[in-house]
C-alpha cells in the first residue's frame, strides 16, 4: 500500500548565532517567514490542499509555545482549514517532522504536507528549563555525562583515540572552508529565505545569509582554542557546532500528487531509520540508524553517493566516517559544509541536511542515493536515505 | 540649519537607524540604506516628530546616503511607522518665528527624501499619520502593510498639512483625491485610509501582508530598481477637475461648522489649489506660512487642547472611587422599552455580554424594545461584523417582560422611562422590593435629580444618575451623577460599566440637567425668546453658525423632540430658576402636535415648516443675528459660571468635556469655555476668564 514519497522543495532562514542576529526577532516570526518564502517558491501549490504542518522545536514553551505546527499556520495566513502540530526529537526534530509526514503520505493519508522545524536558542538557552528525573543518576540509568552534549562528544574522542583533536580540528576548517566556497557559488544562498530582523538598537535589518561562518579561520587558530568541556579535552567551539537561531521548511508530497499538479521533484524518499545508543556516546547514534535504513533500503554502505551529516561536534562526523570506513575529507560527504560552520539550531537542521542534499542530487545527476544523518541527546540517530530523481543511470 | 529651534526637553525623541541591507537575495545587484525610525517605546506610544526626531532624521538620511547605496528607505518600528509632529511641542511654541522655524526644519529633513538623485522608498509598515504619512509622500514610492492605517488628520485638529503634504499630494492622486485624504476625511469624524484605500487613491504603490512586509517591500525595491516593475505618475496640472475639487472641500467644511469660516479647511483648500502651478520650494514656504498662522492662534491651540482633554479622559475618570470597589455586573434591567431605553438595553448587552431584562407597560411596547434590540444584532450579522453564533448568544440574553419581577438578581438597572419624579420615586420603591440591597438603581433621567429619586428607600446609596446621550451607540460621553448619598461602590460599578461601554465619563453634582443639558437648555432658551420677542427663526436659529456649532438650534430641536425640550424647559424652570423661561411658542408647537420647525421638502432641503410658524409668539422686539448670538452666549456664560461655583463639575475642563462630547462641540471652540475666552464674553459677563491664558490659548507673553 505504501505510496512514493518525494520532496518537492525545501527551505530555509539564515541562520545566526544565539543573542545576536535574531535577538529581538521572534522564533514563531521566523518560521513564519521561511513558511512564507516556501509557499512563495511553490506557486503550484494550492494552500487549502495542504493536508498538515508539522513543525519541531526541542523547546515548546515561549515563542516556541502554544502548538508552533499550528500556531505558524495561522501567523502564515495559511487557511485555517489547514492543521498543525508540534514535534519534538530534539536536534532531530525536523527530520522527525519530515519522516512522520512522509509516513502519513506514504500510506495515503495525506497528499501534500509542511514539516520543519526551528529553534532560537538565544531565546531558550539549551538546558533551560530541564528537569532531569532524579532516577536517571541516583540509578545510574545514564552517567552524568549524557546530560551535557559537549562531555558526549569528549567521550566519543575517549572512546575513538585515533579519532584526536588534529583531526577533528581539520575536519571543522574543512567544514568552514566548504561553507565559504558554497557562498561564493551562490549554492547556499539559493535556498535562504530573508528574514526581517528587528533590533531596538540598530533598526530593521534584513537576514540573508548565515551569521555563525568563519571563513577566514586557520588551522592554528582552531588549535587554540579552550577546551571547555573538560580540562585537556579534544571538543572546542570551533569544531562543534554553535548556539544557533533559526528555521526551515520543507514541502513534501505523494509522487503521484506532485507528478499531476507538475510540481518539480527534488529527492525521493528511499527508507529511514532511528536508532538509540547509550546516552554518554549520544553522537555514535548516526552509525545504528544508518545501519538499519541501509538494511531496510536493500543498499550497502556503497550505494550512497551524497551524505549530509549533522557536525553537531565533528568528532561525531569521524566516528560515523570511520566505522563505515570513509576518509575525513572525502569529498561525497557535506558538500557545502556543515553545521560546524553554519550553525545548528536544533530541531531545524534535519530540513537543512535535506535541502543540502537535493541541491546536491541536482549537481551530480551520476549519484543515486544520498544520505542524510544526525544525532540526538539522550543516544539516538536518525537517517533518511532518499534517491536522486535526476540520476541519469549512470555508476 | 535652524538655530533658534532647541528640541523640547521633554520630547520623546523618535530616532532615526540606518543599516545596509543588501538586494542581491532579491534579485538586484546593489543595497538598500534601510532608515528605522523608533523611539523605543512601544506602539502604545507612537513615533512622532519634535525638532531632536526630525535633527536624528536628518543626520541619518546623511549617514544613508554617504553609504553610497542603490536607494535609501525608512520604516516604523513594529506596528507604527510614525504618527506625525509632537504635539506637546507644536503648543509650547511661543513665536511666530518658531513656529515658521519648525515648519521649514521639517520641510528641509523630508524634501531630502524627494530630492535625492537615487530613488526613495517609504515602507509604511503601521500608523502613519500626518507629518508621518508626508515623511513618505516626500519618497519616491511608497509600500504599506495591508493592516496599516494613514491619514492626514491636521485639519480635524485645525492645522493643515504642512510638512509638504498639502503640496505634495495633490500633484501625486490629483486634486479630487487629495481633498478627499486632506479636508474630507479629516471632517469626516477623522476618517482614516486602510491600505487597500490607499492603494486605490494612489497615495501607496504596492501594499503587502505583514507577516513579511519589510521583505517583500525590500523585494519591490528591489524590481523598482531593476526596472522590472515601473510605476507610472500622472500629471494632474491639466486635470479639470480642480475647482470642483476644492468647491467639494468648501462644501463639506461649510456642512460640518454649519457655516463658521475655520480656518484650518480653507487655508488646507488654498494650498491645494496652489500645489497645481506653483515650485515645490513656493508651496513649501507657503506651506510653513500658513502651519506657523494656525499654530500662533487662540483656536489651535483650543483644538489641541481639546483634542488632548479628550485622549486623556477616555481612560481616566475624575473624581472617581478606586475601582476595586466596583460591584460584578451579571444582570441588567432596564427599565422602559421605548427607544432610549431599547438604545441602553443594546449597548448594555453589546458590551456586559450578560442577561439584560427589558420591561415596559405592555407587552406590545415590550416586544417592540426586544425586537429593536434582535433587528440591530442581526444588522452586525448582515455586515459580517458579528458570527451568527454570537449573535444567537446576545438575542438569547434578552428578554422583556411586563412583570417587573423579571428584575429579581439583577445588579443594575437603568431607569428611562417618562420624566416625571413621582413615576420613578414609585419605580425605584418597587425595584427595591424585587432586587438584592446592593443592586445599583440607575437613571437615565435628562432634567430630574436622582436624589429625589433617592428619598424614601431603604437604601438610597445605590442610586445614581447614569445619563446618556442620543443616539447612544455613538456619543462618546456618560454623565455619571451622585447624590449626596450614593456611595462608593455605587459609582465605582457605575464607572466600570460605563468603561465596558467605552464611553468617556464626566462625574457631576446631582442637580438637574446635569452637566450638558443644563448648558444646552439655557443656550436653547434664549433663542427661543428671541424668536418669542419677534425675532424672524431663521435668523435666531442660523445666529450661531458663525462659530461652528455641528446642528442649529432647531436641529437639535428636532432631534430632541419639542416635547422632550419643553418639559425639561419647565422642570428647569421650576428646579433652576425664572431664567429658563417656557416659551410660549413652545407650549403652543407641542399642544398641537408640531415635531418640527424645518421639514424636508420635495428637493431634499430643509424649509420652515408652515405649521410651525403658525404658531410662533409674535413679539415686536426683534433681534439681529448678532444680538441673539451675543445674548445666547452670555447666557452660556453665566450658566457655566454658575455651574462651576455651585461644582456640577469638578474643573472647566470636566465642562468642555461634556460638551465636546455630549454636544459633539468642534475642538476649535476648546469645548466651549475656550472659546468663550477668546471673544472676551467670560470677562464681560463674570469679570474672569475660565482658564488661564496658555493652557488652551496663546500664553499671555503674546
Amino acid at each position: 500500500m505504501s505510496r512514493s514519497v518525494v520532496l518537492v522543495d525545501a527551505v530555509r532562514s539564515p541562520f545566526g548565532k544565539a543573542g545576536s542576529l535574531y535577538a529581538e526577532t521572534r522564533a514563531d516570526d521566523i518560521m513564519v517567514r521561511v513558511l512564507r518564502g516556501l509557499i512563495e517558491r511553490n506557486p503550484l501549490l494550492n494552500l487549502s490542499e495542504i493536508d498538515d504542518v508539522a513543525i519541531a522545536a526541542a523547546t515548546q514553551t515561549g515563542d516556541q509555545g502554544m502548538n508552533i505546527g499550528r500556531s505558524v499556520a495561522l501567523l502564515a495566513g495559511l487557511p485555517n482549514t489547514v492543521p498543525g502540530y508540534s514535534i519534538d526529537r530534539w536536534c532531530a526534530g525536523a527530520m522527525t517532522a519530515v519522516t512522520t509526514i512522509s509516513g502519513a503520505i506514504a500510506m495515503g493519508a495525506y497528499d501534500l504536507a509542511i514539516a520543519g522545524g526551528v529553534e532560537h536558542m538565544g531565546n531558550h538557552p539549551i538546558g533551560h528549563l530541564f528537569d532531569p528525573n532524579p532516577r536517571y543518576l541516583a540509578e545510574k540509568i545514564v552517567e552524568t555525562d549524557a546530560l551535557a552534549m559537549g562531555n558526549t562528544a569528549e567521550r566519543l574522542h575517549d572512546l575513538f583515540p585515533h579519532l584526536t583533536r588534529e583531526r577533528a580540528d581539520k575536519y571543522a576548517l574543512n567544514s568552514q572552508l566548504k561553507t565559504a566556497k558554497a557562498y561564493e557559488n551562490g549554492g547556499i544562498q539559493r535556498d535562504l529565505i530573508p528574514v526581517a530582523t528587528r533590533s531596538s538598537e540598530f533598526g530593521w535589518g534584513i537576514a540573508t545569509a548565515d551569521e555563525p561562518p568563519r571563513p577566514t579561520t586557520t588551522l592554528e587558530a582552531l588549535s587554540a582554542l579552550k577546551t571547555p568541556f573538560r580540562a585537556a579535552g579534544r571538543v572546542s567551539a570551533g569544531n562543534s557546532a554553535g548556539l544557533n537561531d533559526g528555521a526551515t521548511a520543507a514541502l513534501l508530497a505523494s509522487e503521484d500528487r506532485a507528478l499531476e499538479l507538475g510540481m518539480p521533484i527534488k529527492a525521493r524518499l528511499v527508507t529511514f531509520a532511528f536508532a538509540g545508543v547509550e546516552p554518554e556516546i549520544m553522537g555514535y547514534g548516526p552509525v545504528p540508524s544508518t545501519h538499519k535504513a541501509l538494511k531496510k533500503a536493500g543498499l550497502d554502505i556503497s550505494d550512497i553517493g551524497l551524505f549530509e551529516i549533522n557536525e553537531a561536534f565533528a568528532i561525531q562526523v569521524l566516528s560515523f566516517l570511520d566505522h563505515f570506513g570513509i576518509e575525513d575529507d572525502d569529498p561525497r560527504v557535506n558538500l557545502y559544509g556543515g553545521a560546524i560552520a553554519v550553525g545548528h539550531p536544533l530541531a531545524s537542521s534535519g530540513v537543512r541536511l535535506m535541502l543540502n542534499l537535493a541541491r546536491g542530487f541536482e549537481e551530480h545527476p551520476e549519484v543515486r542515493f544520498g544520505l542524510t544523518t544526525m544525532c540526538i541527546g539522550l543516544g539516538m540517530g536518525g537517517s533518511v536515505i532518499w534517491e536522486n530523481p535526476n540520476w541519469n543511470g549512470e555508476e | 540649519m535652524t538655530t533658534q529651534l532647541e528640541g523640547a526637553p521633554e520630547e520623546v525623541v523618535t530616532k532615526s537607524f540606518v543599516r545596509e541591507i543588501s538586494l542581491k537575495p532579491f534579485g538586484f545587484d546593489g543595497s538598500l540604506a534601510l532608515i528605522t525610525l523608533d523611539n523605543g517605546l512601544d506602539f502604545n506610544r507612537p513615533n512622532t516628530f519634535g525638532v531632536a526626531s526630525l535633527q536624528s532624521l536628518d543626520a541619518a538620511i546623511t549617514e544613508a546616503a554617504s553609504r553610497k547605496p542603490s536607494a535609501i528607505a525608512i520604516t516604523g518600528k513594529p506596528f507604527i511607522f510614525a504618527a506625525g509632529a509632537d504635539l506637546t511641542g507644536l503648543a509650547q511654541l511661543a513665536s511666530h518665528e518658531q513656529a515658521v522655524a519648525i515648519g521649514k526644519l521639517g520641510h528641509d529633513v523630508f524634501r531630502r527624501l524627494g530630492e535625492m538623485d537615487i530613488p526613495t522608498f517609504a515602507f509604511i509598515n503601521g500608523l502613519a499619520l500626518g507629518g508621518g504619512l508626508e515623511v513618505g509622500l516626500h519618497c519616491k514610492y511608497r509600500t504599506m502593510a495591508t493592516t496599516a492605517m494613514a491619514g492626514l488628520p491636521e485639519v480635524f485638529l485645525g492645522l493643515v498639512p504642512g510638512w509638504g503634504g498639502a503640496y505634495l499630494l495633490p500633484k501625486l492622486i490629483g486634486p479630487e483625491r487629495a481633498v478627499q485624504v486632506i479636508v474630507l476625511n479629516p471632517l469626516n469624524n477623522n476618517t482614516m485610509l486602510r491600505a487597500k484605500d490607499a492603494l486605490a487613491l494612489g497615495v501607496v504603490d504596492a501594499v503587502f501582508e505583514p507577516a513579511d512586509f519589510l521583505e517583500r517591500s525590500a523585494a519591490f525595491a528591489a524590481s523598482v530598481l531593476k526596472g522590472s516593475k515601473k510605476i507610472e505618475r500622472a500629471d494632474y496640472s491639466d486635470d479639470p477637475n480642480w475647482d470642483k475639487a476644492i468647491a467639494t472641500g468648501k462644501a463639506a467644511a461649510q456642512k460640518k461648522y454649519g457655516g463658521a469660516d475655520i480656518a484650518a479647511p480653507r487655508k488646507a483648500l488654498e494650498l491645494i489649489a496652489a500645489s497645481r502651478t506653483t515650485s515645490a520650494s513656493t508651496g513649501f514656504d507657503a506651506e510653513d506660512q500658513t502651519l506657523a498662522d494656525l499654530t500662533m492662534s487662540d483656536e489651535l491651540r483650543a483644538s489641541l487642547y481639546a483634542f488632548n482633554l479628550i485622549q486623556k479622559k477616555r481612560k481616566k475618570v475624575e473624581g472617581a472611587p478606586k475601582p476595586a470597589l466596583a460591584r460584578k455586573v451579571a444582570k441588567v434591567g432596564i427599565v422602559g422599552a421605548g427607544l432610549m431605553a431599547s438604545q441602553i438595553a443594546w449597548i448594555m448587552l453589546r458590551n456586559l455580554k450578560c442577561p439584560v431584562v427589558m420591561t415596559d407597560l405592555d407587552q406590545e411596547r415590550v416586544d417592540k424594545g426586544v425586537a429593536w434590540v434582535h433587528a440591530e444584532i442581526d444588522k452586525l450579522v448582515e455586515k459580517k461584523r458579528m458570527a451568527p453564533e454570537a449573535a444567537g448568544r446576545l438575542k438569547s440574553l434578552v428578554s422583556g417582560s411586563t412583570d417587573q419581577g423579571a428584575y429579581a438578581g439583577s445588579d443594575f438597572i437603568v431607569e428611562a422611562i417618562f420624566e416625571e419624579l413621582s413615576l420613578k420615586q414609585e419605580l425605584f420603591r418597587k425595584l427595591e422590593k424585587i432586587v438584592s440591597p446592593e443592586c445599583v438603581l440607575a437613571t437615565n433621567t435628562s432634567s430630574l435629580m436622582a436624589g429625589d429619586m433617592a428619598r424614601g428607600l431603604e437604601h438610597p446609596e445605590r442610586v445614581i444618575g447614569f445619563h446618556f446621550f442620543n443616539p447612544v451607540a455613538v456619543m462618546p460621553l456618560l454623565e455619571i451623577a451622585r447624590t449626596t448619598e450614593t456611595n462608593d461602590e455605587t459609582t465605582a460599578t457605575a464607572i466600570a460599566v460605563g468603561k465596558e461601554l467605552k464611553k468617556t465619563m464626566v462625574i457631576t453634582k446631582d442637580s438637574p440637567g446635569f452637566l450638558v443639558n443644563r448648558l444646552l437648555t439655557r443656550f436653547m432658551g434664549e433663542i427661543t425668546d428671541a424668536i418669542d420677542e419677534g425675532t424672524p427663526i431663521e435668523v435666531a436659529d442660523n445666529s450661531m453658525r458663525a462659530i461652528g456649532f455641528p446642528m442649529t438650534p432647531f436641529e437639535l430641536l428636532g432631534l430632541v423632540g419639542p416635547g422632550v425640550m419643553l418639559h425639561v424647559t419647565e422642570s428647569f424652570n421650576r428646579d433652576l430658576g425664572p431664567r429658563y423661561r417656557v416659551s410660549p411658542t413652545m407650549q403652543r408647537i407641542v399642544k398641537e402636535g408640531v415635531r418640527a420647525f424645518y421639514i424636508k421638502g420635495e428637493d431634499g432641503k430643509y424649509a420652515p415648516n408652515p405649521k410651525a410658524m403658525e404658531l410662533v409668539e409674535k413679539g415686536n422686539k426683534p433681534s439681529t443675528s448678532e444680538q441673539v448670538r451675543e445674548r445666547a452666549l452670555r447666557a452660556m456664560t453665566e450658566e457655566a459660571r454658575m455651574m462651576l461655583d455651585e461644582g456640577v463639575v469638578s474643573s472647566a475642563a470636566e465642562m468642555d468635556l461634556g460638551m465636546l462630547l455630549g454636544a459633539g462641540w468642534p475642538l476649535v471652540l476648546g469645548g466651549i469655555l475656550p472659546y468663550l475666552d477668546r471673544i472676551g464674553i467670560s470677562e464681560a459677563v463674570c469679570g474672569k476668564r475660565f482658564h488661564p491664558r496658555g493652557v488652551a490659548s496663546l500664553p499671555q507673553t503674546l
